[in-house]
């Protein structure tokens, strides 16, 4: 579909239900096209192709709110469709914090370019994808003798979305990924460790189209022999690609949602200091090829650089327009965009090296973090740190806490930031963790 | 995105902040009414056999041993509740058809969400590609397969309109205040789903299943002095209209108050290897855990998984027995074809403490030189089948609960859970315990919360030292992510003692 055939079909629908019964209505209309091929054993041996189109309609109709979405858009079917919805809702109780925003609100056009899409997408040769495939997998085929397992995987998408609404907004966006990914498995006594390893782009010009058979590999050896150790509090230093699931919970606990229905462990906590003076955080929607980047959020507002940790101090809650009203508080965009975290001045190996006994987190395993009390409890895997160096590889472990302890108890952060993920974040050191081993 | 290798399991229904939850405000976008019978599937997706074949013949047109055609027709409508009112719905139809194509192990795949020829031929077309001869293809004889009938149900969520379904979710609301002056917040849905599946391969194999599920839940939310703490009931069955009650409404309510209350007493044990007793019913998440996923074939056949060669070799004492079933009445994990049109079993796992079975898709069936267990399971038509559980359970074993207490002297006893994973390789597992009690001397304790429990799948299957004769099922509401797929499945276990895990706690 094109653009112009998005937005006609997007304003018909919303006319459609303005004329219907709706007062309101929002309508989103998206198309996506993504291959992948995975190959194993110098064959291929998954390839598959997708494409997608589906219609996204919240409507406002006599106080009352609903939304609903269909694969299937054809006109004649989406009368039927909206049509029913209109009369569905009507069953529902009112909603008086139901509305679209503000139309002052909505971003208006004019904003930079922020590279998120290929424009040349199209243009890739499809025998190149597979082929870097099986690059990745020749890298290591027969290297090593502990090799069990070698799956490499190429993989591409490009996502396309109109939004129109009946106060005012249209607006389009565009985004594309590449990404390559090899896992490995190897034998080590009687486990069959595994690790793996992605490389992923906006633009298939900048992916790194090497090094994941390798990189994957050398992950899995490392962790052969992983066992758990005695149970102790100790540093814990969680490596920058994985400190976004460990803090998670963290985002959650400020989202509008959770502080008005009293799900957080942050609630009443704005302009308060709850971490570490060791932590900035600033939500960034504007950094030019950014995985987050984007002008307006789902609702249509226009998005902001907002302050979200400031030497520890609590900035800023995520208001939608719902939350905005029922908490009395402006919308600032519902969602996070790029959290950007503030460097500290050591490396990865300068954080190693500052620690006498602890553990170098590299992966969790299940778990869990209580949403109302900030109480956590997950599995992990890593490496047992003495003297400043990595000893051993430790597994089959457990950390167990508070968040609001685990946030005032972040010692430092590394310089090591992760630019290829929305969750822009250093390694952290984190002091004082209760790990449950033997 | 093709990243997402965890395996885990989840309860879903806490805080499904408006983008899970949806109404059955959506009925069926065609008008054919449809019954039991190959005929009317075929008129629901506007095809004819004749269509079926020429979408086959292309996507066997390069040589593939074997193609399939998986159509689906979904419809989900879900009621949501906040701050005292059912002031949210959200429904969504799904529609389309996913085109496979096999040569040896390997797949090519490519739907196509509009079923006309074109389309169709174009889909085929590409999933063609896996393979890369020019070969005769001849299509198997046509044969009408009709199901097995798991899921009897008396008024379809298709017929059952908005009205009749917001006052239960009203009523949990209304209920859980009226139980405690602490309650501070509710929020509660239901979501009902109907799908249309139809199957047709290379073979000639058409069938086809009709599948409704209702999953309706609360959280409750309450406060003591400064302290808030929730918890939530759920269930979730393929059943009609006619299972909702006032009765079930009063026990999902009651359950809510009760887990929420236990919260504000619990504390944290001690951290470290301990005995763990767990509890018949939801604890059969150790089983899907540390033996289920490992199970899967996919995993074994590629020896990935720490099972791998472990088939027919003793895995857990010899009272143990334990199923993969796809069979249960009513039950969420239930279907009556899987996703390959394959027959659905009950499937022995262990049986008498020896490893019987792996869990079983087309290609691993066929790596295996073994009968397809009926466990090729996908999240949708956009999605390829992969071995996948759906109910796992434990058979009910010699011991008495009473018997299982009075073995521990210091550990946890642990029922209530909201989320598990497992690393396949390494074989270690976790699931996450929302609350237990500690266990001194064979009495249950201090109650506890919010805590982590680690173990090694081998190790803890052959660490099982007790069995209870209590099994339960449970029918929450279960859904099961692998290789970016979800799938609803159950799980269940009677009392059982793990001499030792690892267990999160402080070392204070």
């Amino acid at each position: 579909m094109t653009k112009e055939e998005k937005y006609t079909l997007a304003k018909w629908a919303m006319n459609h239900a303005l004329e219907n019964g709706a007062q309101q209505a929002s309508v989103s209309i998206s198309n996506s096209q993504s291959s992948s091929v995975e190959v194993r054993e110098e064959k291929i041996d998954k390839l598959e192709q997708a494409i997608q189109r589906s219609l996204y309609i919240r409507l406002f109709v006599d106080g009352k709110y609903s939304a609903h979405s269909t694969s299937r858009l054809k006109e004649q079917e989406l009368v039927r469709f909206i049509n029913e919805a209109i009369e569905g809702t009507k069953f529902l109780s009112e909603d008086e914090f139901r509305t679209l925003p503000a139309p002052e609100l909505y971003y208006k056009g004019g904003g930079k370019n922020l590279e998120s899409l290929d424009e040349n997408f199209a243009l890739v040769d499809p025998k190149e994808k597979i082929d870097l495939a099986f690059k990745a997998e020749k890298e290591i085929l027969g290297t090593d003798e502990r090799l069990i397992s070698v799956s490499c995987s190429y993989y591409d998408g490009l996502n396309e979305r109109v939004m129109v609404t009946s106060n005012g907004f249209e607006g389009h966006s565009a985004n594309s990924h590449y990404g390559l990914h090899t896992s490995v498995s190897v034998k080590g006594g009687d486990a069959r460790p595994e690790s793996s390893w992605g490389e992923s782009s906006i633009k298939y010009d900048k992916l790194k189209k090497d090094g994941t058979g390798t990189t994957a590999l050398k992950k899995a050896i490392e962790k052969i022999g992983a066992e758990k150790i005695e149970s102790g509090t100790m540093p814990m230093l969680v490596e920058n690609r994985v400190v976004g699931r460990l803090l998670g919970p963290v985002m959650e606990a400020i989202n509008g949602s959770s502080i008005q229905q009293k799900n957080s462990f942050l609630v009443a906590k704005l302009d308060e200091k709850v971490a570490s003076n060791q932590l900035t955080v600033t939500d960034d929607p504007f950094i030019v090829g950014g995985r987050g980047s984007r002008l307006f959020d789902g609702e249509g507002l226009a998005t902001k650089k907002r302050s979200i940790f400031d030497k520890g101090v609590l900035k800023c809650y995520y208001i939608d327009t719902y939350y905005g009203k029922k908490l009395e508080m402006e919308p600032n965009g519902g969602s996070t965009t790029n959290l950007v975290f503030e460097p500290g001045n050591k490396d990865l190996d300068g954080l190693v090296a500052s620690i006498q006994k602890g553990i170098f987190v590299t992966g969790f395993n299940g778990g869990n973090c209580n949403g109302s009390t900030g109480d956590f409890s997950y599995g992990i895997e890593g490496f047992l740190i003495e003297n400043g160096k990595l000893v051993k590889p430790v597994a089959e472990m457990n950390i167990t806490g508070n968040m609001m302890k685990l946030m005032a108890n972040i010692g430092e952060l590394g310089s090591d930031i992760k630019t290829d993920s929305s969750v822009r974040t250093p390694s952290i050191l984190f002091n004082d963790v209760d790990f449950s081993g033997l | 995105m093709k990243v997402d290798r965890r395996n885990f399991i989840k309860t879903s229904g806490m805080f499904a902040a408006g983008s899970v939850v949806l109404p059955p405000f959506m009925q069926s976008c065609q008008n054919v009414q449809i019954s039991a019978d190959v005929k009317s599937y075929l008129d629901h997706f506007e095809v004819s056999t004749e269509m079926l074949q020429k979408v086959i013949a292309a996507a066997m047109s390069k040589g593939g041993d074997y193609a399939d055609l998986y159509f689906e027709h979904k419809t989900t409508n879900s009621l949501g509740l906040e701050d005292g009112k059912v002031n949210r719905a959200y429904s969504n139809i799904d529609f389309g058809v996913g085109i496979r194509v096999l040569k040896g192990d390997q797949t090519g795949f490519a739907y196509s969400e509009n079923v006309v020829m074109n389309d169709m031929l174009n889909a085929a077309k590409m999933a063609a590609n896996i393979a890369n001869s020019k070969a005769e293809f001849k299509q198997g004889d046509l044969s009408e397969k009709i199901p097995q009938d798991y899921y009897k149900i008396s008024q379809k969520w298709e017929d059952v309109s908005v009205k009749d379904k917001v006052p239960f979710v009203q009523k949990i609301n209304d209920k859980i205040f009226s139980l405690d002056e602490k309650v501070i917040k509710v929020n509660a849905g239901m979501s009902d789903e109907t799908s249309y599946v139809m199957f047709y391969n290379s073979e000639g194999r058409l069938t086809y299943d009709y599948r409704p599920m209702i999953s309706f839940y609360a959280v409750c939310i309450m406060q003591d002095g400064e302290q808030i703490e929730n918890a939530y009931a759920a269930r979730s069955v393929r059943k009609g209209f006619e299972w909702l009650t006032e009765e079930l409404v009063d026990e999902l309510a009651g359950e809510a108050i009760d887990k929420t209350n236990l919260l504000f007493k619990a504390g944290k044990p001690k951290a470290g290897e301990m005995p763990v007793v767990l509890g018949a019913g939801g604890s059969g998440i150790l089983l899907h855990e540390a033996i289920g996923h490992t199970f899967e074939a996919d995993f074994n056949r590629k020896g990935t998984s720490i099972f791998s060669d472990k088939l027919n070799k003793k895995v857990a004492e010899p009272f143990i027995n334990i199923i993969d079933d796809g069979t249960l009445p009513n039950d969420r994990g239930a279907i009556n074809i899987d996703d390959e049109g394959n027959d659905v079993q009950k499937t022995y796992l262990v049986k008498d403490g020896m490893l019987n079975s792996y869990i079983h898709d087309r290609i691993s069936a066929q790596h295996y030189g073994v009968e397809p267990t009926g466990n090729g399971r996908r999240e949708s038509f956009r999605h390829m089948p992969l071995p996948r559980m759906r109910s796992t359970y434990m058979e009910n074993g010699p011991h008495t609960t009473e018997e299982i207490f009075a073995a521990v002297d210091y550990g946890v006893y642990v029922d209530n859970f909201s989320n598990g994973e497992v690393k396949i390789g390494a074989g270690d597992f976790t699931f996450f315990v929302k609350s237990g009690y500690i266990i001194e001397n064979g009495k249950l304790t201090t109650p506890i919360k919010d805590i982590n429990i680690v173990g090694n799948g081998p190790q803890a299957l052959a660490d099982i030292s007790m069995a209870a004769n209590d099994y339960k099922n449970d029918n929450g509401t279960w859904t099961c992510g692998k290789d970016g797929q979800s799938v609803p499945v159950t799980l269940g276990l009677p009392t059982v003692l793990v001499k030792k895990m690892t267990v999160g706690g402080t070392n204070a």
